[in-house]
């Protein structure tokens, strides 16, 4: 032994980052401030990582969110202390319930201050403690690698999430050996395969069923492009008709024969009649949340259920099932094939089932009133879809009644192109999204669908577009309110407009200049495309202000603690009021 | 409208968690954010290298609710074993409770003739006060703090439940 041997010392900040970059990791979405300088300075000029600049925290969190979701990888944030991590804690609380894979690195005062009250202190593990998947305070640079180590494995392994990584100031200037080697904690081992037994049944109901269901989500995103592979397969195999909840968009083509459209509270009459009046319902990676369930007790009340997910939690939560089944849902279905191809089972004969889902799609609920006069919403997500499609554009969204219209009028056919904030439903998530997403896809064509006033969450990330010259587009449904809050007051307030007028609106096209974007504006159904065209042309940001008709409402719609057979289909039908009971469910 | 109440089951659940700052803090804060209840909650280290600590709350809750709250824990990266003792077959709940009651003559006779029946120790006494050291099922618990009020009780202090599955397997 060679007792002068010294290993050498790194600083936890070094030690940090040589992590980072040994975890693949190529960008990062940040913000400095006292409490990371160390960090900052040991990202200065590196060649490996790229540091994306946001202007509030919030945006890189969000812009993290894009990335990840955009192209399959983890995304890595890094904030300050105190201001900078309570900012990022909305984008954090927004991953854990869409189930994104975050690494949040946020300083902290060093570890002698802790407790003290300290200029910029906040409890951030405290604080993100119930919206995180798991969170850290690392007290010893010595610990640093294999916390971020274990941190990525929880991140994006099992069911995907956000872990927070808190590391005093101190402990990023303080020195360790480079060579310690700290067991990496196997206590994090998720589900992979399904049982057999299990996968047999499910394949056994599924092949006997007279009016199957594939019900999809965002479980089937997480699982990687071989799973919506899989569905595909699956869906070709069993003849069922497949719906998705907002988060499962792409899995399964939506030119797809056996495609029933989304489901849920604003999802098509004949997914959520084919949901109603199934006999067989398999979900797939999906978790009955109450904006796709509608009421319980009335929720697809004859139907034997079968449900995969990889995280026990979702099985049983509001929604008891038959078959639960805990597993990878990509995994689960190959295996499903697997087990349909062996025993050589035929498509049921589900002529009838299908005879009544016409019937259904003859509804066409999803038609609106027409106008030459103005732009209809719905008529702008289309012109756009048929402008882009071609493209295979990664569309962001905000959230109200744009980002539904998006969902029900933009077609998507490919997984990891559709980002929206589905679980937390955060105004201003769609512009940084789709920031991070452009970072994670250089070349291709990226669209914030937007309303004018979840816009102004986040606008300032406008800069961050500017200066690493991102040509994301905002395609802004202007109708001058806060649609989806002025439709809920017209159905259950009898129009009692509570705040919801967009006032003292900006002149979005000079904001747009005056950032160094392009700005376009456009009111005249007749020339829509032409201005769409040229937004699509512009080598470079645009925003583009589409004045649309002002008071449309979304339909179909589920209204609140109603039945899915209870659907309202046209603004014909609505009341102006709602019992008290049902005005609390939401 | 008025909030409805749902018939709740009280279940006894031991975790084996990793022993590192904020597990507690984890655990008891996600029954507080998801709105579950605890009736009481413990926590010790048990291995001897004190990687490991065990915690046994006793929560009420519908059964389904209580299937959830199992779920969630399991949910939690630091967690490793989760089992419901009520639902797992027969097993064991102590607790332990000091319990300080003051008084002369007649009163304080009566204390200690209710002790001897309970089996509690007496390990403080003075002139006037004793403290009784009791452990037993939470009802036998109930119980004797209820007769100890009626002879002069000052304060109690109670441990919270833990248990174990009977028979030689671990829980
Ligand atoms: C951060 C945040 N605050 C409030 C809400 C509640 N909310 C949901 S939709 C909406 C209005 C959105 O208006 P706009 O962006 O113009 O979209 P529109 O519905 O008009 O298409 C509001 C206020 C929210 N979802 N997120
Ligand atoms: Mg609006």
């Amino acid at each position: 032994m060679n007792e002068d041997f010294t290993v050498p010392e790194k600083s936890g900040a070094e030690i940090l980052i040589d992590t980072l970059v040994e975890q693949g990791v190529d960008t990062v979405f940040g913000y400095p401030g006292g409490a990371v300088l160390p960090i900052y300075d040991a990202l200065f000029q590196h060649t490996k990582i790229r540091h994306v600049l946001v202007r509030h925290e919030a945006g890189a969190a969000h812009a993290a969110e894009g990335y990840a979701r955009s192209t399959g990888k983890p995304g890595v944030v890094l904030v300050t202390s105190g201001p900078g991590a309570t900012n990022a804690v909305t984008g954090i609380a927004d991953a854990f319930l869409d189930s994104i894979p975050l690494i949040v690195l946020t300083g902290q005062v060093a570890t002698n201050l802790i407790g003290t009250d300290a200029f910029q202190e906040a409890d951030t593990v405290g604080i993100t403690r119930h919206c995180s998947k798991h969170n850290y305070l690392v007290k010893d640079p010595a610990d640093l690698a294999s916390t971020v180590r274990e941190a990525f494995a929880i991140a994006t392994k099992g069911r995907p999430g956000p872990v927070v990584i808190d590391i005093p100031k101190n402990v990023q200037v303080a020195t360790a050996a480079t060579d310690v080697k700290r067991p990496t904690a196997s206590r994090f081992s998720p589900a992979g395969e399904a049982d057999y037994s299990e996968i047999n049944r499910a394949v056994e109901l599924l092949a006997n069923a007279k009016a199957p269901i594939l019900y999809t989500g965002g479980g089937i995103i997480n699982s990687g492009p071989e799973a919506s592979a899989a569905l595909r397969e699956l869906a070709e195999l069993s003849g069922a008709p497949v719906t998705s909840t907002l988060m499962g968009l792409g899995a399964y083509p939506a030119s797809g024969d056996a495609w029933l459209g989304m489901l849920g509270m604003h999802g098509t009459y004949e997914a959520n009649m084919a949901m109603n009046q199934c006999d067989v319902m398999l979900c797939l990676g999906a978790r009955f949340d109450d904006r796709v369930t509608g009421r319980l007790d009335a929720f697809s009340p004859d139907s034997i259920k079968i449900h995969i997910d990889i995280d026990r939690s979702s099985i049983n939560k509001t929604v008891r099932v038959d078959l639960p089944i805990v597993a990878d849902v990509g995994a689960a279905m190959r295996q499903m094939i697997e087990v349909w191809k062996g025993r050589k089972y035929k498509a049921a004969a589900l002529d009838d089932w299908w005879a009544r889902i016409k019937g259904w799609r003859a509804v066409d609920c999803l038609s609106y009133a027409g106008s030459t006069q103005e732009i209809m919403p719905q008529y702008a997500i289309e012109r756009l879809f048929a402008a882009t499609k071609d493209k295979a554009p990664i569309i962001t969204t905000e959230v109200g009644q744009h980002q539904m219209w998006a969902a029900q009028h933009f077609h998507f056919d490919a997984p990891n192109k559709w980002l929206t904030s589905g679980g937390l439903g955060t105004m201003g998530y769609g512009l940084p999204a789709a920031i991070g997403a452009q970072m994670g896809n250089p070349d291709a064509l990226v669209i914030d669908i937007a309303g004018e006033a979840s816009i102004q969450m986040n606008i300032q990330e406008m800069a961050t577009a500017t200066q690493y010259r991102l040509p994301v587009k905002v395609f802004i449904l202007n109708n001058e309110w806060m649609g989806m809050v002025r439709q809920w007051q017209e159905l259950t307030y009898e129009s009692r407009f509570s705040e919801s007028y967009s006032d003292s609106l900006p002149d979005f096209v000079a904001l747009a200049e005056a950032y160094g974007w392009k700005g376009i504006r456009c009111s005249d159904p007749a020339q829509l495309d032409e201005a769409i065209a040229e937004m699509l042309s512009y080598d470079g940001p645009v925003m583009f202000d589409c004045r649309v008709h002002k008071t449309s409402n979304c339909f179909p719609m589920i209204p609140s603690g109603a039945a899915h057979t209870d659907m309202i289909l046209n603004s014909d039908e609505v009341s102006g009021t709602m019992d008290d009971e049902a005005k609390a469910l939401v | 409208m008025h909030i409805k109440q749902e018939l709740t089951e009280r279940h006894v659940l031991t975790l084996t968690v990793d022993n590192e700052a904020g597990t507690l803090a984890r655990i008891a804060g996600m029954f507080t954010s998801r709105g579950y209840n605890i009736d009481s909650l413990t926590v010790a280290d048990i291995s001897e290298d004190h990687t490991t600590s065990r915690i046994t709350i006793v929560t009420k809750g519908p059964p389904p609710v209580i299937d959830q709250i199992i779920a969630q824990c399991e949910r939690l990266i630091p967690v490793h074993k989760v089992t419901d003792l009520t639902e797992a077959g027969p097993h064991v709940e102590r607790e332990l409770a000091l319990v300080k009651v003051r008084g002369a003559g007649d009163q304080r006779v009566e204390a200690m003739r209710l002790a001897d029946i309970y089996r509690a120790r007496v390990i403080d006494a003075t002139v006037n006060s004793f403290i009784f050291e009791i452990t037993g099922g939470p009802d036998k618990i109930d119980t004797f703090v209820t007769l100890m009020r009626e002879v002069g009780l000052v304060e109690v202090g109670r441990t919270g439940i833990v248990g174990l599955m009977r028979g030689s397997e671990s829980s």
